[in-house]
């Protein structure tokens, strides 16, 4: 007899707990925005708020793939370390070939290949990818350092900081950047047969196998979209200071991470939106971008941070019915 | 039993208890003797469960009274009712697997000082097993132990907290025949001894076979409690269904000719728990596999859908050997199977009906990888409206959804591809008796549209009442065939039995 647990979500079209998964961020990045906006002057310009926009793009960029990675049942602990390898290998490149466009364009190649690598690992050696990509991540830190033999490389070639310098109008490339690549994965995961894919495997993963998903295909994908994506990030990193440096990436994985839960995507997987992530890591960005204008003790910039995110995944899992 | 009036263990009062807007349970009176085995019986979803579960002190009722040996109960849970001398033994065994047999029998119950365990562990558990004999060794890690055995350390469990009533909830529906009887002779035991057993089960012959007084529950109501002696397995079906059994079952369609190719076919298929079976089914026909819990139905079906890799033998869809075996491949050959556990294995709780209906065939739907959701609303709204799930909402959510809609929702899922073969693997567990008669009506008609059916089902009612061939399952292996039409299930209980050690068989016991 399967005795029906007692179900807590209602009977009526209201759902409670989910509306605040699904809305929490957006309120608190908005209370936090108001607050912000008023009690200082600096806060509300156009250049401050493009400036939090843009320094704050290449994390958005891998909470994005990453929030695949987290509905599909996963963990990419790696990203920063592909942040780093990506970045140096575009720097060598642009060095050595010449070329700044195919230094840039090397970084994310060289993303998607570390990816692939996590993807196939997890799959065919069947590791968590928590462990795969905690491993996978010293490997490829180490990678970086080998790579530069633990100097930076300087790219003097004029053309490389175009990409993380310039834009359109005031509006930077990165955070054009940003909007296409947010768009698109959006569009990924909730109108493409791929996307439907991710939900069932992190939803499921036995159903999915037993309805003909390629459950370990759609998973290796997610990692290697995720290294792409920190690939992409790390194009726009090493632009935008011109070195190309074996630490760069350092801690980046656990800010994605943490704003992929801010956003109330499910650990467990199965739901989760991408816009929603993205609003984590500007939440982030707001507490840090407010305690500098704000003058405020700076002691207490990681504490409220790690507050703010232990608050969000007590609710998350507080809403996820059994 | 006989003899003067007994002393009244427990009793509930008018109790209820509501989950969301399900009523589990309504105005329930009960009362429970000292020494009895009472046998707690009714559909899925009767609410005998949650009523084990209420004097166990897993949930709290809602309103009504609960006595224990003649105290009234104010608060109410596990604790509590532990130390009141009621202790529930779960469906899902609640033992630490890594702990050794003593470890889990006294667990919670140390003795010790400022936290430092007496060394008495040993000892203790001796004295306790002088009084059980069950020989079970005290320092194995009870994840060595078959569940038969782990089922002991959990009675052994509550007879170290002084337990004077266990209720044990489906206790034997992962266990043989053997160790259910060996289960029976414990609980006999344990009557000898005075304490109550309350016994929660959906085997009706274990109840009348082992039970001193019976309760049938419907909807959540009691509908009678009597003497097992004076009750019959018609007369308990009757009353737990509200209506004779035999009214449920549809006519089975045409048989399809003898000579009619089969669209799947089985070569004396070894795989794990699979040995040497061999098997054939023509479209448009129903195919029973009739056997005990464990004795490798469902690994039958597994390996026939490319779950299990096969071992040796063969398996031929519509003729050909099926070499890339899959359930991936097996589906775009054209079959499809409905899992055993609804939840675990087929659906994705998480995600709304819409979703779970197509998600094995969303290529039809997508455009480049893209998906037209106009379309795929289309197909899916028509066919939930046809096999009638309630609430009829694409966008609904399934975990909410009665146990009977969900496994619709499985069906549409299936039907969306016009599958040539449909595995059934328990289609009606858990599921009212109103959408059982649904998909029992569904069944016929998939069958009649020239889909072959291999159903795999505990309730041998079902098996041999809409099946045109039962083949009868034991140890992994097609131990003999029937006919589904004229066999009755008593027929078919005897012929499962009949390979078997005599002593097993009085599990079945009764005539």
């Amino acid at each position: 007899m399967t005795a029906t647990a007692p179900a807590r979500a209602g009977t009526t079209g209201v759902n409670v707990p989910a509306l605040v998964r699904h809305y929490a961020v957006l309120i608190m990045l908005v209370a936090l925005f108001v607050v912000l906006s008023v009690s200082t002057s600096s806060f509300l310009t156009l250049t401050n708020l493009l400036n939090i926009l843009n320094q704050n793009a290449p994390l958005a960029i891998i909470a994005v793939a990453g929030t695949l990675v987290v509905i599909c049942g996963g963990f990419d602990l790696s990203t920063g370390a592909i942040f780093s390898v990506a970045n140096v290998v575009a720097a060598w490149v642009a060095v050595h070939l010449g070329s700044p466009v195919l230094g840039l364009l090397a970084a994310p190649l060289a993303g998607a290949a570390l990816g692939l690598v996590n993807g196939v690992a997890i799959t065919r050696l069947r590791i968590h990818s928590f462990l795969a990509t905690l491993a996978s991540s010293l490997v490829y830190g180490g990678l970086a350092v080998l790579i530069t033999g633990g100097f930076l490389i300087s790219v003097p070639a004029a053309g490389f900081t175009a990409l993380g310098r310039g834009g359109i109008g005031p509006v930077y490339y990165a955070i054009i950047i940003l909007a296409v690549f947010a768009l698109l994965s959006g569009f990924l995961l909730n109108r493409t047969a791929f996307g439907r894919y991710v939900l069932s495997v992190g939803g499921n993963a036995e159903a999915a196998e037993l309805s003909g998903i390629r459950v370990n295909r759609i998973r290796l994908y997610t990692f290697l979209y995720s290294g792409l994506a920190a690939g992409i990030a790390a194009a726009i990193g090493v632009s935008r200071i011109g070195t190309g440096q074996p630490q760069a990436g350092d801690g980046l994985q656990l800010l994605a991470i943490a704003a992929v839960i801010l956003g109330g995507t499910s650990i467990y997987g199965g739901v989760g939106a991408i816009w929603r992530s993205v609003c984590g890591v500007y939440l982030l960005a707001l507490i840090d971008n407010g305690f500098d204008i704000l003058n405020a003790n700076p002691f207490f910039k990681d504490l409220t941070t790690g507050v703010v995110i232990l608050a969000a995944v007590a609710l998350s899992v507080a809403s996820r019915r059994r | 039993m006989g003899g003067p009036a007994p002393a009244v263990a427990a009793t509930v009062r008018e109790l209820s208890v509501r989950f969301g807007s399900t009523q589990a349970l309504d105005s329930v009176s009960l009362s429970l003797f000292e020494g009895e085995v009472h046998g707690l019986v009714g559909e899925n979803g009767a609410g005998k469960s949650t009523l084990g579960k209420v004097i166990g002190g897993l949930y709290q009722p809602d309103s009504g009274e609960l006595e224990v040996f003649g105290r009234a109960v104010q608060r109410w849970d596990t604790r509590r009712a532990q130390d009141a001398g009621v202790v529930i033994i779960a469906q899902e065994l609640c033992l630490v697997p890594a702990l050794t047999v003593a470890e889990n029998v006294f667990l919670g119950r140390e003795h010790r000082t400022f936290g430092v365990l007496h060394r008495d562990l040993d000892a203790r558990y001796r004295e306790l097993e002088k009084l059980c004999g069950f020989g079970l060794p005290a320092d194995a890690p009870v994840q060595s132990l078959p569940i038969a055995d782990q089922q002991k350390v959990e009675i052994m469990r509550a007879l170290a907290r002084d337990a004077r009533i266990i209720v044990m909830d489906e206790p034997t529906s992962s266990l043989t025949a053997d160790e259910s009887e060996r289960l029976h002779e414990i609980m006999r035991w344990l009557r000898e001894r005075g304490t109550t057993v309350v016994y929660v089960t959906h085997f009706l012959d274990d109840v009348l076979a082992n039970c001193d007084r019976v309760t049938v529950m419907r909807d959540g109501r009691v509908i009678r409690t009597a003497p097992a002696a004076q009750e019959t397995k018609a007369g308990l079906v009757e009353a737990m269904l509200g209506e004779p059994a035999d009214m449920l079952l549809p006519e089975r369609p045409p048989a399809p000719p003898p000579d009619t190719p089969p669209v799947a076919e089985m070569r004396d298929v070894h795989a794990g728990a699979v040995s040497g079976v061999s098997l054939r089914v023509r479209p448009g026909e129903i195919v029973g596999l009739a056997g005990l819990v464990g004795s490798g139905r469902t690994e039958i079906a597994r390996a026939l859908f490319g779950c299990d890799r096969i071992g040796s033998g063969e398996v031929l869809f519509r003729g050909e050997p099926v070499t890339d075996a899959s359930p991936r491949a097996s589906i775009a050959r054209g079959m499809a199977m409905i899992p055993e556990d609804r939840r675990a294995q087929g659906l994705v709780l998480l995600r709304p009906v819409l979703e779970n209906v197509t998600l094995p065939h969303l290529r039809r739907f997508t455009r480049a990888g893209v998906l037209s959701r106009g379309a795929e609303r289309a197909a899916v709204r028509e066919l939930i409206e046809r096999l009638g799930v309630r609430p009829a909402a694409l966008d609904g959510d399934i975990a909410v959804y009665s146990g009977g809609n969900q496994q619709k929702v499985l069906f549409a899922k299936w039907l969306l591809g016009r599958p040539e073969l449909l595995i059934l693997d328990e289609p009606t567990r858990g599921v009212d008796v109103g959408a059982k008669s649904r998909i029992y009506q569904l069944i016929v008609e998939i069958a009649a549209a020239g889909t072959g059916i291999l159903l795999i089902s505990s309730e041998l009612e079902e098996v041999a009442g809409l099946s045109h061939r039962v083949h009868l399952v034991r140890g992994g292996s097609i131990v003999g065939e029937v006919p589904g039409p004229g066999t009755s299930v008593d027929e078919i209980l005897q012929r499962l039995f009949e390979v078997d050690e005599p002593a097993e068989t009085s599990r079945e016991g009764r005539p």
